[in-house]
């Protein structure tokens, strides 16, 4: 039997002990924290499971790759939602509605009252949108929770450490999934912050993602059922993870006031920041040095591109297929 | 072509680095391009330690000079200490000075540009103003201390082009020393083209090229259109006229049959 070292349980550490796992490897997964938990960045992650909509600004891989993700989520997790994406602009953004169209697919224009059956809450507010209908949201803690239960389960075993890759790699098969944490030995590596927020607003019901487009402030607000909300996300480039910027709250909120202006009313439960881990093309990466294999760049992409990355890690292991995001030279420092 | 602060530049592209798709895509704009000059912004990613270097880094390996601005800066205090930063970080006394006026159009607070301007000039710095086409206000900023003007062609991502031909025309008769570049508001490559027609010596833009489908074919269209509106300049274009003027006259021809 094949035994693999997994090293990060984010949301490409879990992902890969669960395809490693069900061809049959004895996956050992190995995380600094203890549990699920903040210090991982899909637990801040919005969740959307929105190919199409990413299309927009990013490339063609996170397209087609990321139509993988709603399937293989709904397969491993309970926490799959398939009710589609709602893209609309203020009226005087309307320019950048059409834009948005034109750079993407699979969509249908929507008027207002198509807008008003698929959202009630958001009748009269909006003239115009797109309906992504083959898309799907989850909610990232319960999904990784989900992973985590059910690779415990099935005997995967979890340990608390921080753990060097190339240590374990000396004794052994390793993927190292620590994200950002593996800056150290990717230089081309590098953090682009994210702020969000997470709203509990029981007066208002919407039932998929919102995306609302605005020249400077794009946000989108992705349900959680109950009421609550998570609003996001900024994208800065910066290494800065400690705190949210006066700024970044203002624009997130001032944004879900201009959707709908119930969320005046809203809690505030959450406010979160972490760095997404990115190479300079935004894709996602794996590489390969004899017995250690670094999966890393998922970028904003963590929940709709981790069950393609992790399917061709088990690939590469398994049926030595090289994946098409393998890079042929590894650079490490 | 006019130098600025003693440099004289390749050719007359200033291209931003915000808001594209990433950064290998930004890069693959420079090297279609070949722009002369990246603009940076220091103001979001400048938090207190540092927290933007590792895409400072990025725009250092374009290999291009560097004008770092002040993009986002609603005061003069502000926009100086931008300034200080940006000059520590990047090693270059040149600055592009915004001093934002107001939130939703953009526009420049012009007294606290000159204010700002006469502080980084009495420091050192290399003014690269961006103001409007006021022949009073660029007056003002060239006796503080600017050798270079950056009018705006239209609000700051508006896409719209050249909003007042006859201002900008006005500005570029007003001060026929001074190195002019057309800053914000450029859309189109005909725009861009357009401007220097007009004997403006530089354009900077952004949005344009990086929200543009393809950034890449756009920067270099951009630079492809300069150039073609910097030969148009230099060849002395020939005067408008309201009526037709034959370009080959019609005595001797059977004309009449």
């Amino acid at each position: 039997m094949t035994a693999v070292t997994v090293i990060g349980a984010g949301v490409a550490g879990l992902t890969v002990a669960r395809c490693l796992a069900d061809r049959g490897a004895e996956v050992l997964v190995i995380d600094r924290g203890d549990g699920l938990g903040p210090h991982a960045c899909s637990w801040w992650a919005g969740g959307m499971l929105a190919p199409f909509c990413e299309g927009e600004s990013a490339e063609e891989p996170v397209i087609r790759l990321g139509q993988e993700a709603a399937d293989w989520w709904a397969a491993k997790t309970h926490a799959v939602h398939r009710k589609g994406t709602l893209v609309v602009s203020a009226a005087r953004d309307q320019a950048d509605l059409a834009r948005f169209a034109r750079r993407t697919s699979d969509f249908t224009v929507v008027s207002g009252p198509a807008i008003a059956a698929l959202e009630p809450d958001l009748a009269g507010r909006f003239a115009r949108g797109l309906f992504f209908a083959g898309e799907a949201h989850l909610a990232p803690r319960a999904a990784l929770a989900d992973l985590r239960a059910g690779l415990q389960r099935d005997g995967v075993e979890f340990t608390q450490a921080e753990a060097d890759p190339a240590a374990h790699a000396a004794k052994g098969l390793t993927v190292d999934c620590r994200g950002y944490a593996a800056r150290d030995v990717l230089p081309d590596l590098r953090p682009v912050k994210g702020e969000m927020l997470v709203l509990s607003c029981p007066d208002l019901a919407l039932s998929r993602p919102i995306r609302l487009l605005h020249p400077r402030i794009p946000l989108y607000i992705v349900p959680r059922g109950d009421g609550v909300f998570m609003l996001g996300a900024t994208m800065v480039e910066s290494a800065a993870r400690r705190h949210v910027t006066a700024r970044a709250l203002l624009e997130l909120l001032s944004a879900a006031y201009a959707l709908n202006p119930a969320f005046g009313e809203a809690e505030v439960l959450e406010i979160g920041v972490d760095s997404r881990p990115a190479f300079p093309d935004n894709l996602p990466r794996i590489r390969r040095t004899g017995n250690l294999i670094r999966v890393n760049g998922l970028y904003r992409h963590g929940f709709l591109l981790s069950p393609a990355v992790a399917r061709m890690v088990a690939e590469l292991i398994f049926d030595a297929t090289t994946p098409e995001v393998m890079d042929a030279v590894t650079t490490e420092r | 072509m006019r130098s600025f602060y003693g440099t004289t530049l390749p050719n007359a592209l200033m291209l931003g680095t915000a808001q594209y798709p990433s950064p290998a895509i930004l890069a693959e704009a420079f090297k279609r391009s070949q722009a002369a000059v990246a603009t940076v912004s220091l103001r979001r990613e400048s938090s207190h330690d540092r927290a933007g270097q590792d895409f400072w880094g990025l725009i250092r390996d374009l290999g291009v000079r560097v004008l770092p601005n002040t993009a986002g800066c609603h005061t003069v205090k502000e926009a100086v200490t931008t300034a200080h930063m940006a000059r520590e970080i990047f090693g270059t006394k040149w600055i592009k000075l915004e001093v934002i006026g107001d939130e939703d159009t953009l526009q420049p607070d012009v007294f606290g540009l000159v204010e700002a301007a006469r502080i980084l000039t009495e420091d050192g710095f290399q003014v690269f103003p961006y103001t409007t086409e006021d022949l009073v206000v660029a007056g003002k900023l060239l006796t503080v201390g600017c050798e270079v003007l950056m009018p705006w062609g239209a609000p700051i991502g508006s896409g719209l082009g050249l909003n007042n031909l006859f201002g900008l025309r006005a500005i570029r008769a007003h001060f026929p020393e001074v190195p002019l570049v057309i800053d914000a508001g450029i859309g189109l490559p005909s725009h861009a083209a357009r401007a220097m027609e007009l004997g403006f010596d530089a354009v900077l833009l952004n949005t344009a090229v990086a929200k543009a489908g393809d950034p890449a074919g756009m920067a270099e269209a951009f630079a492809l259109a300069l150039r073609a509106g910097q030969l148009a300049a230099d060849a002395d274009p020939m005067e408008p006229r309201d009526m037709a003027s034959p370009s080959t006259p019609l005595i001797g021809q059977a004309f009449l049959s």
